[in-house]
């Protein structure tokens, strides 16, 4: 179990966290110590809003190792409202409910559990937005 | 710069080899191609592997295989670029002799992916993706290619059946390959009906994980007379680039390293799409030959499966593809695959295939070797030297 990994992750993990080119604007997640546009290497960090809709996803039947325990289950690939897409499981809701293009909201869920002993790691998944006249 | 020619091949049929390591694999292959070529040594020995140190806790692969195949001192080293290091190799082994370094390299690939259980192999494949953001998800190599297939699906309205064409092709011609891994046919039934591993990609779409290696010698062209093998061009051998996560491409459906390396490829060799005679494409997935085949700019963007379907792609059809089974049907030996690839457009222009999968009329032979989901990409494009 990688623990210097799963601190050192936190601000994306927690709170979606990228980075914004002072030079040209551009977003990133994850971050990025070179603007991939502009080359610049002068960023600021930026605080990503986590709503977005879906842009393709997938039912994982065979699993990593640690991911054994929870198949099958949901992953797909948000476009984040601000632009930038990202990799998540999506959760609360069933795998007949996933359809490309429906509104998402990130929210903070357990990711794996390493053993029945071992620490329980956290981080964004997406699900249907909470208010379902969203929906 | 001087021109790049091989003279030598050889492979270890695709299984799931439990009685052989690591090394003995690629001893044989390499050994084979180096009597294939009649050469006693190599000026250096390059070695594409992708999961050694995972999957049978050995790394340093070069002086070991260096050792054992009996060529002491000579210089030896890895090239790792995840499903794409055999192709990766062959292209370190072509600067070394296009630049005049050496005269006279070994390129050997070999994986061994059945030391551990199915699960423990899927994490492992699983490293040729962002770890911290695509494999931490929970997302295996396999739900890469799904996402990939279910948006190509959506977008150009196709139906799970319209990539049988990719399979069923694969599977036939592999029924004539000694060397493959499967010797049964299937048809779009049994496609369609197979289980799913990462919906909708199902069991017959994935290529199957195994054991293997193959190999090359590669020369200059100009001292293609002092070897006993009937000597082959490498009229380019090019690399592309791509991020690795795929959430950081802007269109993911169009494969942007397959079409650097495919540009540079075709404008080294002097070639067009359209002088391919038979294209060895980089099979892992059904999707990753769709895809393939239009950002090598075989057919437009979402028209793969209609291209492969109309144009054909069996033996006798306008681009025979996968002409000894491909990765779905020979097997994906991932690091060894690239060499596989190449061994296997060599026989086709040598002309020493079964005749059932010969291609009739052949001139020029592309390979495609992709690493990840097309983060590294290496195009070769082969003719018969004196054609
Ligand atoms: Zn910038």
């Amino acid at each position: 179990m990688d623990i210097p990994r799963y601190w050192r992750l936190k601000d994306q993990r927690y709170k979606l966290q990228g980075t914004k080119c002072n030079g040209c604007g551009h977003l990133s997640f994850p971050p990025r110590l070179v603007c991939p546009e502009c080359k610049s290497r002068d960023y600021s960090d930026y605080r990503f809003k986590g709503r977005g809709t879906l842009y393709t996803y997938t039912i994982i039947y065979q699993a990593p190792d640690r991911f054994d325990d929870q198949a099958p289950y949901l992953v797909g690939l948000i476009d984040l409202e601000e632009g930038v897409r990202v990799t998540a499981q999506l959760t609360d809701m069933t795998l007949e409910e996933a359809r490309i293009g429906m509104p998402l909201e990130m929210v903070i869920r357990q990711i794996y559990e390493d053993g029945a002993r071992g620490p329980i790691l956290y981080g964004f998944k997406f699900r249907p937005p909470f208010n379902r006249e969203n929906r | 710069m001087r021109k790049v020619a091989i003279v030598g091949i050889g492979q270890t049929p695709v299984r799931e080899h439990w009685q052989s390591n690591l090394r003995d694999l690629a001893v044989s292959a390499l050994r084979d191609a180096m009597d294939d070529a009649g050469v006693e040594t190599l000026d250096g020995v390059t070695v594409g592997n992708m999961l050694s140190g995972a999957l049978s806790e050995q790394e340093h692969l070069g002086s070991l295989i260096v050792d054992y195949a009996g060529l002491d001192g000579v210089e030896g080293m890895k090239i790792e670029a995840a499903c794409g290091s055999g192709g990766a190799a062959i292209r370190m082994a072509v600067k070394a002799v296009a630049s005049g370094l050496m005269d006279t390299v070994g390129v050997v690939a070999v994986e061994k992916l059945t030391e551990y259980s199915g699960n423990h192999s899927t994490a492992a494949l699983a490293t040729a993706a962002d770890a911290d953001y695509e494999t931490n998800m929970g997302l295996s190599f396999v739900g890469i290619n799904a996402l990939l297939m279910r948006r190509y699906m959506y977008e150009y309205k196709y139906d799970k059946r319209d990539f049988a064409v990719f399979p069923v092709n694969a599977h036939m011609n592999a029924l004539h390959n000694p060397n493959a891994m499967f010797h049964f046919p299937i048809d779009t039934d049994t496609y369609a009906s197979s289980k799913p591993v990462a919906d909708p990609v199902s069991l017959l779409d994935a290529s199957p994980i195994a054991d293997g290696a193959a190999a090359v010698i590669v020369v200059a062209e100009e001292m293609v007379d002092r070897f006993k093998g009937k000597p082959i061009s490498i009229l380019a051998c090019e690399v592309g680039t791509d991020t690795l996560a795929l959430d950081n491409r802007k269109n993911p459906l169009w494969l942007r390293g397959v079409e650097r390396s495919v540009k540079k490829a075709y404008y080294i060799a002097g070639v067009k799409p359209s002088d391919i005679s038979l294209f060895e494409a980089h099979d892992a997935f059904s999707i990753m030959s769709a895809l393939s085949l239009e950002a090598s700019g075989f057919a437009e963007a979402g028209q793969g499966l209609r291209f492969a379907a109309e144009t054909g792609v069996g033996i006798k059809g306008g681009l025979p593809m996968s002409t000894m089974g491909g990765l779905k049907g020979r097997g994906h030996p991932v690091g060894a695959t690239g060499v596989y690839q190449v061994v296997e457009a060599i026989m086709q222009l040598r002309r020493e295939v079964p005749a059932e999968i010969q291609v009739p009329d052949i001139k020029y032979a592309m390979t495609q070797n992709i690493g990840g989901s097309g983060a590294t990409v290496i195009t070769s494009i082969l003719k018969c030297l004196n054609s």
